[in-house]
C-alpha cells in the first residue's frame, strides 16, 4: 500500500514535468537502445560470421580407416579397410549431435572430354549427403546426383568450376558426357565456386560421382590392373608367400585373362567418413558418440587399439570460438559505458532536480513525510524513469535493428536476453544512480528547506 | 485546557566556534481554542520559536508539552508523525505545489499518514476542506491559475486537512494585499470561533496582530510584556 501510494506520488512529480522527466531518461532511452540494436545487430553478424566459417567445414569431421598391422608392418592410416558405408548410415541414424555423413571413395582417374584432358585434383566417389557435409548443397547449374544414383551405380557426376573451366571452356557442361578410365559420366551438376581452402589447395577441382560408380566402375579396374592393397590383402598374398599352394579347383586364371576378364571383389569399404556435427559445441560430443558407435560396430573389446582415427578442424573451431568471444566482450563493453553514461545522466538531473524542488521536500517534511517517505519518492522516481526510459529503449532498439536489417541487409537476431539484460539493467542504474539524490533529498533539514530561495 | 506548553525552553546554535543562544528560557502556554498572535522584529527569535512550536526543530534544554505529551526528546521521524497528526501549516510563500491541482495539493498530507487513506476517501476530504474555504469551484485549477488569496485559501484547506490541533500560520498576509489579508485574517477567525481550532499568527504587523485575541511578544530571546500568565506564574 505504502509502494504503491509513493508510487502515485512519483508519477505526479514526473507528470507535472514531463519535458524535464524526458529529458533525464533521454541518456537511459538511448543507452538501452544502443545496447538492443548492437546486441541484435551483433548477434546477427556473430551467427553470419559462424556461418560463414561453418561452410568452411569447422564442423566437420573426417574418420579414417585405422592402421592395420600385417606380420609386423603397419600400413599406416587408411590401411584398414572396415569402414563401410552402412558406418556412415549407422553414425547418422544412431549419434544425435551429427547431422549429416557420408562415404568417401578415392580415385584418381584423367578426365576427358572431346580433345581436352585434365587430371582432376580430387576425384570423389560419395553420396549426395556430402554436399550437406561440406555446406556445399546451392548447385549453379543442374543438380546433384541422388541416392538412387547411388544404389543403381548410374554413370554420373558432379563437377567444380575449374573442371568446367579445364574441359569444357565456353560450352555448358550440364548434360554432356566426359570420360573417366573410359567410362562415361553424364555431368548432372556444376558446384557453385568455393575457392581454395586454408592450406590453398583449389577446392574446385573436383569431381563428384555416386561411390558405387566410382568403387566399381573405375577404381575396380585401376585396382585389378596395379593390384593396390584391396587386392593384396585378401587372396593373392598367401598363395605367393607359402608355395606350393594347395591343389586348387578351378583353374587360375592366367594374367592375360584376369586383364581381360575383369572381376572386382566387390569389397565395400570407403576410404573416407565425412560427418558434419550440429554445432561447434557439438563437435567432442559427435567425436565420442562416433567413437563408441564404430568401436561396437566393429566388434573392438575394450582396451584394444581402434581400427579407425577421428579427425576434427581443431583450429577451426578454436577461430569460431574465440571471434564469437570477441564480439560479444566488445557489445558488452560497449553497452556498459552506454549505460553508465545514462546512468550519470540521470543523477545530474536528479541532483538538479533535488535542489530545484527543495522548498517542495521541506513542505512534504513539513506536512509529516519522513526522510524515509522523501528517500522512496526519489528513488521510485529515478526508479520509473529508468524503467520507462528502458521501455523506449527496447522499442527503439529493436526499431533501429529492423531498419538495419530492412534497408542495409544486414543479418540481425533478436536476442531476448539482451532484453531481460537492458530492462535488469536500468532498474539497477535508477536504484544505484537515483540513491544518491534521493538520499540528498531525505538529509534535508526542513526549516532550511522551506526558507531555500 | 492547555493545548501546549513551553517551559524554560532554551535554543542555541553552534555555528562553528560561535554559539547563538536565540531562545534564553522561554515559557508560555496557550489553551485549546485560542487564537494566539506571536510577535516579534526580525531576529528576535520567533522564527526559531515557531519552528519548536511547530516541531520543525528540537529545543537545547527546556520542556515541550504539546497535546499532553512531551515531545522535546521526539526524534525526527517521531516530530514528523507529531507535524503530520497534530499541526496544520499555512506559510507566507503558500508553497503550493507547482502545476498540481489544488485537490492534489490540499490531499498531500493524507498520503503520509499513518493510518491508510483510501483514494476516494482522499478526495472526498480534499474536496470538503476545499469548500469549507471557499473554493469549491477552482477543485481542478494549479497555483498559477488562481490569485493570491485563492493561493493562501488552498493552503489553509491542506493544512486543515488532517484535522489538526494546532493551526500555525508564519506571516500567511505577508504577500497578500490588504483587502486580502483581512479575508484571510477572517477565515481565522471563523475557524477559531466556529470550529474552537487553536491557531497562532506569528507576525510582525500589529495590523495582524489585532485580530488575535492575545499576543505575544518576544524580544531577544525572551517572552516581552502582553497578558503572560504563565510567566507570571513562574516569577512568583
Amino acid at each position: 500500500m505504502r509502494a504503491y501510494r509513493t508510487f502515485k506520488t512519483a508519477m505526479r512529480a514526473l507528470r507535472r514535468n514531463v519535458m524535464r522527466a524526458g529529458l533525464t531518461t533521454l541518456g537511459i532511452v538511448i543507452g538501452v537502445a544502443a545496447v538492443i540494436a548492437m546486441m541484435e545487430i551483433g548477434n546477427g553478424s556473430a551467427l553470419a560470421i559462424q556461418h560463414t566459417i561453418a561452410t568452411m567445414g569447422a564442423y566437420n569431421l573426417m574418420v579414417f580407416p585405422g592402421n592395420a598391422l600385417m606380420g609386423g608392418i603397419s600400413t599406416g592410416t587408411g590401411g584398414s579397410m572396415r569402414l563401410s558405408p552402412q558406418d556412415a548410415d549407422a553414425i547418422l541414424t544412431d549419434c544425435p549431435s551429427v547431422t549429416a555423413a557420408a562415404p568417401v571413395v578415392y580415385a584418381r582417374a584423367q578426365a576427358i572430354y572431346n580433345n581436352l584432358n585434365w587430371q582432376p585434383g580430387s576425384l570423389l566417389g560419395t553420396t549426395p549427403a556430402f554436399l550437406e557435409v561440406r555446406d556445399w548443397g546451392d548447385m549453379a547449374q543442374g543438380s546433384s546426383f541422388t541416392d538412387r544414383d547411388v544404389r543403381n551405380c548410374s554413370k554420373v557426376c558432379v563437377i567444380g568450376k575449374t573442371i568446367v573451366k579445364m574441359l569444357f571452356q565456353d560450352e555448358p557442361p550440364v548434360g554432356k558426357e566426359i570420360r573417366l578410365m573410359n567410362v562415361n559420366f553424364k555431368v548432372v551438376g556444376v558446384l557453385k565456386a568455393k575457392g581454395a581452402n586454408m592450406m590453398g589447395s583449389d577446392q574446385d577441382d573436383i569431381i563428384l560421382a555416386p561411390w558405387t560408380t566410382i568403387k566399381y566402375r573405375v577404381s575396380a579396374v585401376s585396382s585389378t590392373a596395379a593390384t593396390t592393397a584391396a587386392a593384396t590383402t585378401t587372396s593373392v598374398l598367401p598363395s605367393q608367400v607359402y608355395p606350393p599352394a594347395p591343389a586348387s579347383l578351378y583353374s587360375t586364371p592366367s594374367s592375360t585373362q584376369q586383364a581381360d576378364t575383369p572381376q572386382p571383389v566387390r569389397f565395400a569399404n570407403v576410404n573416407q567418413i565425412v560427418v558434419s556435427a550440429r554445432s561447434a559445441g557439438e563437435v567432442q560430443q559427435a567425436i565420442e558418440e562416433i567413437t563408441a558407435l564404430l568401436r561396437e560396430r566393429h566388434h573392438i573389446r575394450p582396451n584394444m587399439p581402434e581400427d579407425f582415427t577421428i579427425r576434427d578442424m581443431t583450429e577451426m573451431v578454436r577461430t569460431m570460438s574465440s571471434t564469437t568471444e570477441l564480439m560479444t566482450t566488445l557489445l558488452l563493453i560497449v553497452a556498459a559505458i552506454s549505460l553508465v553514461v545514462g546512468g550519470v545522466g540521470i543523477m545530474n538531473i536528479m541532483l538538479v532536480s533535488v535542489t530545484e524542488r527543495t522548498r517542495e521536500i521541506g513542505l512534504r517534511m513539513a506536512v509529516g513525510a519522513q526522510s524515509g517517505d522523501i528517500l522512496h519518492q526519489f528513488l521510485m522516481e529515478a526508479i520509473v524513469l529508468c524503467l520507462i526510459g528502458g521501455a523506449i529503449g527496447i522499442a527503439l532498439g529493436r526499431a533501429t535493428s529492423v531498419l538495419v536489417r530492412l534497408i542495409k541487409h544486414w543479418p540481425t537476431a533478436v536476442s531476448v536476453g539482451a532484453i531481460i539484460v537492458a530492462v535488469a539493467v536500468s532498474a539497477l542504474v535508477g536504484v544505484l544512480f537515483g540513491f544518491y539524490p534521493a538520499w540528498k533529498a531525505s538529509r534535508l533539514d526542513p526549516i532550511d528547506a522551506l526558507r531555500y530561495e | 485546557m492547555e493545548l501546549l506548553e513551553l517551559r524554560e525552553v532554551c535554543k542555541t546554535y553552534h555555528l562553528g566556534e560561535l554559539d547563538l543562544q536565540v531562545l534564553k528560557g522561554v515559557s508560555l502556554s496557550v489553551a485549546k481554542g485560542e487564537l494566539v498572535a506571536l510577535m516579534g522584529a526580525s531576529g528576535s527569535g520567533k522564527s526559531t520559536l515557531m519552528n519548536i512550536l511547530g516541531c520543525l526543530d528540537r529545543l537545547s534544554s527546556g520542556e515541550y508539552w504539546l497535546d499532553g505529551q512531551e515531545v522535546s526528546d521526539a526524534s525526527a521521524n517521531e516530530r514528523a508523525r507529531l507535524r503530520n497528526r497534530l499541526i496544520g501549516f499555512v506559510f507566507q510563500s503558500f508553497n503550493l505545489l507547482a502545476r498540481t491541482s489544488a485537490l492534489d495539493n490540499v490531499s498531500m498530507p493524507l498520503t503520509y499518514g499513518t493510518e491508510f487513506v483510501s483514494e476516494d476517501e482522499m478526495k472526498a476530504r480534499a474536496v470538503e476542506m476545499l469548500r469549507k474555504v471557499g473554493l469549491a469551484d477552482r477543485m481542478h485549477h494549479q497555483p498559477s491559475q488562481l490569485s493570491g488569496g485563492q493561493q493562501q485559501r488552498v493552503a489553509i484547506a491542506r493544512s486543515l486537512i488532517n484535522r489538526p490541533r494546532l493551526l500555525l500560520a508564519d506571516e500567511p498576509t505577508g504577500n497578500l494585499d490588504s483587502r486580502t489579508s483581512e479575508e484571510i485574517l477572517q477565515m481565522f477567525r471563523d475557524l477559531n470561533e466556529k470550529e474552537g481550532l487553536t491557531v497562532i499568527l506569528v507576525t510582525h504587523d500589529p495590523e495582524v496582530a489585532r485580530h488575535a485575541k492575545r499576543t505575544i511578544r518576544i524580544r531577544d530571546g525572551l517572552i516581552a510584556g502582553g497578558p503572560e500568565i504563565k510567566r507570571e506564574e513562574i516569577q512568583k
